[in-house]
């Protein structure tokens, strides 16, 4: 497709990042970068990586957003630990960048951003400046002054300069698009839809991102442009889909398929809030959204509707959770149906409303007053969140119990390509309304079990079955508020049974690659699932007994899981947190588990992990 | 369903009690609350099951388990986002809310006043004993100033809720105010709160005979209530006391009272009115300690009543207005989304 001369080196795998101001429109950039790349068929990975302000201070370190996005001709399970390319806006970009460069990667450096005031806000020393002292030596630095270039392009436009500026991520997309070898059609049909109507912004726009384009083939710079070939995928039709899309996608998916109304009761808080954007847009499924007062109120209202008959569905992070505890314990004395969706974040407290943790997950299995059991659940990647949206949904439907799903930052806001289910191969999920008095009962028994050890759904509306429930401790079968001693303790252990029993429903857990007996199990939950399965194939290619187990079902595990970890001399367990998996898993299977543990806002990269599982082999 | 409602017998008060034991305290307000709502119920001709009766946490919210129809016993003040949640996924159904002055007020008080502004098509019953009943003797936010209790042995220092300013200011489309010692009233406010489409807010006063014993007699008892409680009509004058010879009037924006034959003539009198919002703000204000001298009386009945849109209605209409413009949804064509590639294989 290229007119250039220019020679075109074909790539196996390549990370970019591209880091800025928060305004400069890093995050656009590359998940439109993303989108072109998946729609070659290449496998990308992305790790978008925000301040926690919308508008930090210009220029300064903590201003600095990247996104970062690999792709490759093999599929991809992480967004890469070190960079092949860094754009880099400001100087601020570049330094808060540098450590993470590959030896001899790119830098494409917009000139600008590196003016005396810039690099004064990015603390670089008087009179220093790293594009001009030799300190970058050993990279391959473009320097190109991105705003000067924009407004020449733009010259013709009669809007402002600071909306001129606005389009300089365009023309960075614009070069990055020949540097790769990629058509641009995919942006500029981006731009048409966000732009429409606006001509002047939508034509200036396209302007600059050509410009970009047609800059790298008329300058000297590179001498080869660079292609990464179609990865090597299962065969099928493929888009692509970020975390919290999916998840929203898996919540309308179980609904549709068991025939109950969505539900959602949602309070925004980051990095949850997209779940409650996006199942706003699908009101032509009969998707109720509730954007409630306050993170109680939120889960209230969804209980309300569960109560009522729908599938009721809470969404939040880890504050959010600490809010919705004692509501979530009044769902799990009522044994009604409730999905409660943590995307966790860094804590405590605040924390780090934009970084990724996995620290919620002792909340998530004992952060309640009183023996309150609730199963939980976790998804492992962006796609993966489908699945784990439905699995979550008829788990609480039809065991009757509210339940939790977990997943985080990382996988809420990161994208990758998904094979999607055909909607008519979706299974149904079977509910069981009560409807009437069964034979023997004379009066309805709301706290009858079924095998399962779940009680009846019976909704208001139905004659003949009205009943009271609550929180206060119930008496076995009648469901009456009781108080006493024997009955207290055998609804308690009840309760316990109840979800424990879920595991005989469940699928047993299987390995994702490696040994079946051997030196090093490696397992995990959440979103380190990328890392450790290619560190773990790694090792096994190098002809090591290594394994990787990835829990989709945290709470109650799978039956066999325990069978599992005896047959390794070493249980390894990667988490971001300080170590939350490993104190369930030493005291459910009394195994001297080794804990990985990383508490920095970042994922788990795969080099770390290799030189981890290494010492135990 | 039974299409000869017709035929159906109609339903009793006994229809809707339970076979629970009332535990409330001998001689508590609550009783006749349960009595009068059991004896409206009947009337209001819903069925039984469409009925759902939703409390939060206090003595107040027992409430539930006495009435034979659906119902939850929630947690300490959400009991009206749980209702708002039922109402806006099943907006057919009667949905009723018992509260108390601590579970609406105070630790409920952000949901009291959110599900008045969205003013979702529910009866909110207040039971204001001015004082936490079931923790056994704190004072409430509606206890009065230097009130002694178990928490407050100098005196409560907290200024006190004025209820129905408080559902005023937060746009409550329909407030009033009736008490556990006139059956009657109560039967009516009731009816009255059922027949709005809207949020009722009601507060009713209830004596709490163990903690708080007293604390409306004023209002309630025989020798005091004419003199002290003015009843609200709609188009009638502001008239009250045991001769029927006292009225409310404006002076300007200011309400007082004059005594009739003494230069002032029914005519001269604030002519309620429930639909006037302007006037409603001044009504509620009508909250003067009775033991101030020159005190004006506490209205008692509808003080406000407006027609706004229903939350839950709005949220079908937009519902079914997507379905309208986008069709049903379809649930292929989201998974498949607007961009695809092939991986051959």
């Amino acid at each position: 497709m290229s007119t250039s001369p220019k020679e075109t080196t074909v790539l196996q795998d390549v990370v970019i990042k591209f880091a800025g101001d928060s305004g400069d429109g890093m995050q656009l950039t590359g998940s439109q970068f993303t989108n072109n790349t998946a729609l070659l068929g290449i496998d990308p990975a992305t790790f978008p990586d925000f301040p926690a302000e919308i508008r930090a201070p210009q220029g300064t370190l903590a201003g600095v957003s990247g996104f970062q996005l690999r792709f490759s001709s093999n599929p991809v399970f992480t967004p890469g630990d070190l960079c092949d390319v860094l754009v880099a806006m400001n100087a601020a970009a570049l330094k808060a960048n540098l450590k993470q460069l590959k030896k001899g990667a790119k830098i494409i450096a917009n000139t600008d951003g590196f003016d005396a005031k810039n690099l004064r806000l990015a603390n670089y020393p008087e009179g220093v400046n790293p594009l001009e002292d030799g300190s970058l030596e050993g990279y391959e630095v473009t320097k190109i002054d991105v705003t000067k270039l924009t407004r020449e392009a733009t010259k013709d436009f009669t809007m402002g300069t600071k909306e001129k500026d606005r389009a300089k991520n365009m023309f960075v997309l614009g070069y990055l698009y020949w540097m790769f070898d990629r058509g641009m059609d995919s942006t500029i049909s981006f731009l048409q839809e966000k732009f429409g109507k606006k001509d002047e912004i939508l034509n200036s726009n396209i302007k600059v991102l050509q410009a970009g384009y047609n800059y790298g083939d008329t300058i000297e710079t590179f001498t080869t442009r660079f292609k990464v070939e179609k990865a090597k995928m299962e065969p099928g039709v493929y888009r692509s889909i970020m975390g919290n899309q999916a998840l929203a996608y898996g919540l309308i998916a179980a609904a549709e398929k068991s025939g109950l109304p969505l539900f959602l009761g949602s309070y925004p808080i980051t990095p949850a809030s997209d779940i409650l954007h996006e199942l706003s847009k699908y009101k032509n499924f009969g998707v109720r959204t509730f954007q409630a007062e306050d993170e109680i109120a939120a889960i209230a209202t969804a209980i309300g509707a569960s109560y009522g008959g729908s599938l009721g569905i809470t969404t939040t992070s880890g504050p959010g959770m600490a809010l919705k505890t004692e509501a979530m314990g009044l769902a799990m004395m009522m044994e009604i149906p409730l999905v409660i969706v943590n995307i966790q974040r860094g804590g405590p407290s605040t924390g780090l409303p934009t970084k990724t943790e996995q620290s919620d997950l002792l909340q998530a299995y004992y952060g309640r007053n009183g023996e309150a059991p609730m199963p939980v659940i976790s998804a492992s990647t962006p796609a993966d969140c489908f699945e784990v949206a439905m699995e979550a949904c008829r788990i609480a439907v039809q065991h009757m119990t509210p339940i939790i799903l977990l997943s985080d930052g990382y996988i809420a806001n990161g994208a990758e390509p998904w094979k999607f289910p055909n909607a008519d191969d979706l299974p149904a999920i079977e509910v069981k309304f009560k409807t009437e008095l069964a034979e023997d009962e004379e009066k309805y028994q709301p706290y009858r079990r079924d095998e399962k050890l779940a009680r009846p759904w019976a909704v208001p509306g139905t004659p003949g079955l009205e009943h009271r429930i609550g929180g206060l401790e119930k008496q076995h079968i009648t469901g009456n508020v009781n108080y006493e001693a024997d009955n207290h303790e055998f609804m308690v252990k009840l309760r316990q049974e109840k979800v424990d029993k879920l595991a005989e429903f469940l699928p047993l857990q299987k390995l994702d690659s490696g040994v079946e007996k051997g030196k090093v199990l490696v397992l995990g939950w959440g979103s380190t699932y990328g890392a450790i399965k290619t560190a773990v194939s790694d090792l096994l290619a190098e002809g090591h007994a290594v394994a990787h187990a990835h829990l989709r079902y945290v709470r109650p595990f799978p039956k066999n899981l325990g069978d599992i970890l005896k047959n390794y001399d070493t249980v390894l367990i990667p988490e971001i947190n300080n170590g939350q998996l490993i104190k369930i898993i030493r005291d459910q299977y009394l195994v001297d588990a080794k804990g990985y543990n990383k508490i920095k806002g970042n994922p788990i990269t795969r080099t770390e992990l290799v030189e981890e599982i290494r010492k135990y082999l | 369903m039974s299409t000869d409602v017709a035929t159906a017998p109609k339903l009793t008060a006994k229809d809707f009690a339970t076979d629970q034991e009332v535990r409330w305290c001998p001689g508590c307000g609550d009783y006749s609350i349960l009595a009068q709502v059991q004896r409206v119920m009947p009337d209001l001709g819903i069925p039984k099951e469409n009925i759902a009766i939703i409390s939060g946490i206090g003595c107040s919210s027992r409430f539930p388990y006495y009435m034979n129809t659906f119902g939850m016993h929630s947690i300490h003040g959400r009991a009206t986002a749980i209702a708002s949640g039922l109402k806006a996924s099943r907006p057919e159904l009667s949905v009723w809310i018992v509260s108390g002055d601590g579970d609406s007020m105070s630790i409920g008080g952000n949901h009291t006043i959110h599900l008045l502004r969205r003013n979702l098509d529910v009866n909110l019953m207040v039971f204001n004993n001015q004082i936490y009943g079931l923790t056994k003797g704190q004072y409430s936010p509606t206890s009065e100033t230097n009130k002694i209790t178990k928490s407050t042995p100098m005196g409560s220092i907290d200024h006190p809720f004025n209820p129905l300013a408080l559902a005023m200011g937060a746009d409550a489309t329909f407030i009033a105010r009736s008490m556990d010692r006139d059956p009657k009233h109560l039967q009516e406010t009731l009816k009255r709160a059922h027949g709005h489409k809207g949020t009722s807010f009601v507060e009713i006063y209830q004596n709490c005979n163990i903690f708080n014993d007293g604390a409306f007699e004023i209002f309630t008892e025989k020798g005091t209530k004419a003199d002290e409680v003015l009843f609200l009509e709609h188009g009638q004058p502001m008239i009250f006391g045991a001769e029927k010879n006292k009225g409310v009037r404006l002076n300007g924006f200011t309400p007082e009272v004059v005594t009739l034959g003494e230069g002032f003539t029914a005519d001269d009198l604030w002519v309620h009115d429930e639909h006037d919002i302007f006037k409603a703000q001044i009504l509620v204000r009508l909250f003067d300690d009775p033991r101030k001298p020159g005190h004006l009386p506490r209205p008692f009945g509808v003080f406000y009543q407006t027609d706004r849109p229903c939350y839950e209605d709005v949220m079908a209409m937009q519902l079914e207005e997507a379905v309208a413009k986008k069709g049903k949804g379809n649930l292929a064509k989201l998974l498949r989304g607007n961009e695809t590639w092939e991986i051959l294989g």
